[in-house]
């Protein structure tokens, strides 16, 4: 008996390297972490550093033209309809866009992963009532609710994240529901339930445990959708209202000027795409990361000709 | 089969119901159509008359009433922006947005299913990471940005395609570009995954074992299966499409479904509204029943 | 040697992982002669179906790679001929069957059509492949061929899509089959059918055979020749009988001392108080009847196993037992509460003094707890020993009294090998100090060296704590072991009953003597001795 305790598969005491270095290692999605870090800092500190840059009206420097230094580093990217600088109100839109995904997505994962859990562990009748309120919020057209809630409540980033999030929630409820469905399912689950566990603790203890990399993949991906959708909204003037700015609204505000100055729409649009991007980047890749049996694709090297 | 689309249908039609009543009721708190129609000046008198006109005077309960017994006789009532049946009116901007649909997700599926496979069997090379490359930036980037980068170099930089309108063929080419890249590059991953997953499984290691050939095995043996997942994303896309493409119909002038929508809402032009939320879901109905003949016409296991 | 028609020589294959590089086989080397059965013997991870995968070429490279070695088959080296060369081989003259053949049959094409394609895919005309697809199947023992053809995979049972495996693999007559592991998944009495079917189909063609299992009873039924391979290297190769009777290395003759059902024979203590008194426990699912009214008692210390085929309902007698599903009627008395109607409360008592022991510990243990909170999650549950000290040090003395050690307790399950898991899941079960555990087949997916382990440390604990024990095993060498009664259930109903002893060595009833029959017993010599009563009878 002692020696298949000594054998060779009861060594392996490491648990493989670190999130941290296996982020190393994956270069695409290294730097996609490092462009959310600074657009994260930049929407932290940006309205308080530059808020009044931003503001600044500057007649003579009316659609200043990009990628010159003659007005100084804040007109590098150009300057607006109203001669204010590009980069100022770029970084402090960051702001309220990164705000606005970040909320939905909180309130929506909450909300949804928590009627997930329900009516994936609840019975047939409890679980049918959630999916079709799921099904009547999938087909509410989200720009009703949109003018619906920013005319009876008026349009404020709360506002915003409430009309978001209500359209979000049933994918998070659908993809929790799936994974209830499938992992209460398992022989570990049983085995609580028959050491006399209590459905609190199997949800809990055992079934939330489970389903949390998936919903933190699709967390991350929806963050994407999210600031695509509010772009979107404030693009048609049923979002975020001036004086207000979001990257979507400057799309928004920079679109008469297109014939004669492109960077007024093209820099918000480059920043969605970037953000976007990276969050796509960083999910497919924690898709991998945080899936045990997949992660060994990770640890090793890329090997050439595979 | 049968059974399961009557059930289908009775689900849907109970799920329609209760968003009809949501729509009704809470579009009517967004404000006063007799404000948004008539001109700044109008009168109390004219806008009373407004209201008369349009049933709008009657408490909200009765006008329900009056919508479902109109509803009854197919009526949607009529259109406040363009004073003609909302049914029209609907129908008539889905006679444009139906081809585009059609045409966009026929070149998505098409696309993604050969690329995407093609990637798959390449794992790991040069043309799997392009393909994940191009389908993450179509996936990141917004359709409104794209639309206007694609106007400004090809209508007005190029001058090879109109900037809007639906006039010629021509108009039909950026509309259809820009809306195709989002679906593609959502459809391509899991075309993608699917068949990499189809390829590394069991049976695929019996017929190498039987030797047969490497197309057949791709393309008789693998892609049949592959395409199971598929399906369902195609189905989610294309529900997507029905419900109109807001933005890429606003920006190119194109009178679909949902530039009616948008501009229905923004005018309280409420009857539209309702009958295009109908239509809408009836065609997304049909289509889910398509995808399920789909699914059971593929899959063996799933037909009893 | 000469007369070898597949020949492989000094085969070394290294598969690249993340944990570097790993000897899949080392110098591997066999043959196999016309209408010669070469059985390749060796538990998980001894590299056994590598070889066959590279004479199929159906090794992924990489992560594999063929370090060197050749594979001989008519005067040409497999590892060299180009993979169109290797393709037409493939089935023409090699072919394979495999373990699992559900998912070893395409899903959405009928079996007709796959079992044709093993001809057209090599030019034969499609009508002539229709013809023998029917013949074939006929002659595989699947009943209307005609309507079979148009059948998909998941309209066959196990054994019938084993069969059908078989007819697609001889439709062009292959000089060599290949079974990988044909009738692991399968019950024993499918089983024996099915081996006997291939020695027939054998002895009809003349191929030669290479059977890859981990069971020592299907060598000694089929097999002329064994080579026993552990850690990738062929440790001893022989016939049957050498290899059984006089091992020479020290890993087969571990092996064969280690192979169930050689045991003393256990007696019921019939002095004990009954514990459990099951009576017409019934249970239907829509219109199938998994349990149609089942009696039984269970006295303090016995070690009860319930045997049968897969559909017997042995696992639903486990389930209602434990309330995992409600029993539709019938009673099981637990000391006087009727386990069957009691309320939450007093169940959550009952759920103390009940535990079990799940098939698959790999599914059966949360991967994200480590070993101190799988196994103290009971405690949590029924807030008991509230001391965190006192926990860790009750922890390692379970662990150290299923035989692992202080320093695994920290520990997560994937860190553990199969045997090593189920250690952790007993020990969580003896946690709350049960005096009922129920095994629903906990050994079956062990090797069967470690199979033996676990039965003797089970046994251990009965002796030493006077654990009562059921134990659902269709494994009946296993069963022979370890228990003391034996309940041999059919269709949901119980067929026999009896003392262990009386079971094995006098069974009354028919079904009993077939399953019996259908066993396959180690020892070459007594399937040899079996197969000529049979021909005698």
């Amino acid at each position: 008996m002692a020696e298949v305790i000594s054998g060779p598969q009861s060594t392996v005491a490491d648990k493989g390297p670190s999130l941290l270095s296996m982020l190393w290692r994956d270069k695409l999605a290294f730097s996609s972490a490092i462009i959310l870090l600074v657009i994260i800092v930049a929407a932290l500190i940006g309205p308080t550093l530059l808020g009044d840059i931003a503001t600044q009206q500057n007649l003579r420097g009316r659609n200043f033209p990009p990628f010159s230094l003659d007005r100084g580093w804040a007109f590098f990217l150009g300057g607006d309809s109203l001669g204010r600088s590009m980069l100022a109100r770029l970084i402090v839109a960051a702001h309220s866009t990164i705000l606005i995904a970040l909320g939905t997505v909180a309130v929506a994962l909450t909300i949804g992963a928590t009627l997930g859990l329900v009516a994936g562990y609840a019975g047939k009748h409890v679980s049918q009532i959630i999916m079709r309120l799921a099904d009547v919020i999938m087909s509410f057209p989200s720009l009703l609710i949109a003018v619906v809630v920013l005319y009876v409540l008026g349009p404020s980033i709360p506002n915003m994240i409430l009309v978001l999030a209500i359209t979000r929630i049933p994918i998070y409820l659908r993809t929790t529901r799936a994974e209830v469905l499938e992992v209460r399912e398992r022989m570990f689950v049983q085995a609580a339930k028959v050491m006399g566990a209590t459905h609190t603790r199997i949800i809990l203890k055992h079934i939330l445990p489970v389903v949390t990399p998936t919903l933190v993949t699709i967390a991350t991906l929806d963050f994407a959708f999210v600031m695509l959708a509010e772009s979107s909204l404030s693009f048609l003037g049923i979002g975020v209202q001036p004086p207000g700015i979001t990257w979507g609204l400057m799309v928004s505000q920079g679109r008469p000027y297109l014939n004669t100055a492109w960077w007024l729409a093209f820099w918000p649009g480059l920043m969605i795409v970037l953000t976007a991007l990276s969050l796509n980047l960083l999910s497919s890749w924690m898709r991998v990361a945080l899936d045990p049996a997949q992660r060994w694709r990770l640890e090793t090297k890329r090997k050439k000709n595979v | 089969m049968i059974k399961m689309i009557g059930q289908r249908a009775i689900a849907s039609i109970l799920s329609l119901l209760v968003l009809m009543v949501l729509v009704f009721f809470l579009s009517r708190l967004t404000g006063d159509p007799a404000v948004l129609f008539l001109p700044i000046d109008a009168t109390e008198q004219m806008k009373e008359e407004f209201r008369r006109l349009h049933g709008l005077d009657l408490p909200i309960i009765q006008q329900f009433w009056h919508y479902i017994v109109d509803l009854t006789q197919l009526d949607f009532g009529d259109s406040l922006r363009k004073a003609r049946p909302a049914l029209d009116v609907v129908l008539e901007a889905y006679a444009w947005t139906l081809p585009l649909a059609l045409i966009t997700m026929s070149l998505v599926v098409v696309a993604a299913i050969v690329l995407g496979s093609l990637a798959a069997f390449n794992v790991g090379g040069f043309f799997d990471r392009l393909v994940s490359i191009i389908s993450l930036i179509g996936a990141s980037a917004p359709d409104f940005w794209i639309a206007i980068v694609a106007i400004v170099v090809f209508s007005i930089g190029l001058g090879w395609v109109p900037t809007s309108g639906v006039g010629t063929p021509w108009h039909w080419i950026l509309p259809i570009a820009v809306l195709f890249i989002r679906p593609f590059g959502l459809v391509v991953q899991v075309v993608r995954g699917s068949m990499l997953s189809a390829l590394s499984s069991l049976y695929v290691k019996t017929a190498r074992a039987k030797g047969v050939k490497n197309t057949r095995l791709i393309f008789v043996h693998t892609l049949r299966n592959g395409m199971l997942p598929v399906i369902t994303v195609i189905g989610d896309q294309a529900a997507a499409m029905l419900n109109g493409a807001v933005i890429v119909e606003t920006i190119f002038g194109f009178p679909g479904i949902g530039k009616l929508m948008i501009d229905s809402i923004l005018q309280r032009d409420f009857n539209v509204v309702l009958a295009a939320i109908m239509i809408t879901a009836l065609a997304i109905f049909v289509m889910n029943i398509l995808i399920d003949i789909a699914y059971s016409v593929l899959d063996p296991r799933i037909r009893n | 040697m000469s007369d070898a028609l597949l020949t492989v020589k000094n085969l070394t294959v290294d598969f690249h992982t993340a944990r570097g590089t790993v000897h899949a086989v080392r110098n591997v080397s066999w043959s196999v002669s016309r209408g010669e059965t070469l059985a390749i013997l060796g538990e998980s991870g001894s590299g056994k179906s590598v070889s066959a995968s590279a004479v199929m070429n159906l090794l992924d490279i990489p992560p594999a790679e063929i370090v060197s070695g050749e594979i001989l088959y008519e005067g040409k080296d497999l590892l060299k001929v180009s993979p169109e060369e290797h393709r037409a081989l493939n089935g023409k003259k090699i072919a394979m069957i495999f373990q699992d053949p559900l998912g070893h049959l395409n899903p959405v094409y009928s079996v007709g059509w796959q079992i044709i394609e093993m001809m057209t895919a090599h030019g034969r005309p499609k009508d002539l492949a229709r013809k023998r697809a029917l013949e074939l199947i006929a002659r595989v023992g699947i009943p209307e061929p005609e309507k079979a053809m148009k059948k998909y995979p998941h309209q066959f049972s196990g054994g019938q899509r084993q069969r059908l495996m078989i007819a697609m693999a001889l439709m062009l007559k292959p000089d060599i089959l290949i079974a990988d592991e044909p009738t692991t998944a399968l019950d024993v009495t499918i089983q024996a059918e099915v081996l006997a079917l291939l020695k027939e189909l054998q002895a009809e063609t003349g191929m030669a055979m290479v059977l890859i299992t981990h069971d020592l009873g299907v060598v000694a039924e089929i097999a002329d020749r064994v080579v026993v391979m552990n850690k990738g290297v062929i440790v001893e190769t022989g016939t049957p009988r050498e290899v059984y009777h006089a091992p020479k290395h020290p890993y087969t003759q571990r092996l064969i001392s280690a192979a169930p059902g050689k045991g003393e024979i256990k007696l019921l203590d019939e002095t004990s108080p009954v514990l459990l008194r099951v009576e017409k426990l019934q249970k239907t699912y829509g219109n199938f009847d998994a349990l149609k009214g089942v009696s039984f008692n269970l006295t303090r210390g016995q070690s009860l196993a319930v045997v049968g085929e897969s559909g017997s309902g042995k696992s639903t007698l486990a389930r209602t037992l434990l309330r995992l599903e409600d029993a539709d009627s019938g009673h099981a008395y637990w000391k006087d509460k009727d386990l069957i109607t009691i309320g939450q409360r007093e169940l959550l008592t009952v759920r103390r003094e009940i535990q079990m022991v799940f098939q698959d510990p790999t599914q059966s243990l949360n991967p994200r707890m480590s070993v101190y909170d799988l196994i103290a999650e009971g405690w949590d549950i029924h807030k008991l020993m509230p001391n965190k000290a006192e926990r860790r040090k009750r922890v390692i003395e379970l662990l150290e009294q299923v035989g692992l050690a202080a320093e695994h307790v920290d520990r997560y399950p994937h860190q553990f090998s199969g045997g090593q898991r189920q250690r952790i899941a007993i020990a969580r079960a003896l946690a709350l100090e049960p005096e009922l555990i129920i095994c629903d087949e906990a050994v079956s997916a062990l090797d069967v060296s470690i199979q033996a382990q676990v039965v003797a440390l089970l046994d251990g604990l009965r002796q030493r704590l006077g654990i009562s024990f059921i134990f659902i095993a269709h494994d009946l060498g296993v069963v022979r072991d370890f228990a003391d009664t034996v309940i041999v259930m059919k269709s949901g109903e119980i067929v026999e009953m009896g003392p262990t002893e009386q079971i094995f060595d006098a069974p009354r009833e028919p079904y009993t003597q077939r399953l019996l029959a259908a066993n396959l017993d180690p020892d070459p010599d007594v399937q040899a001795e079996r197969r000529a009563a049979l021909t005698d009878a």
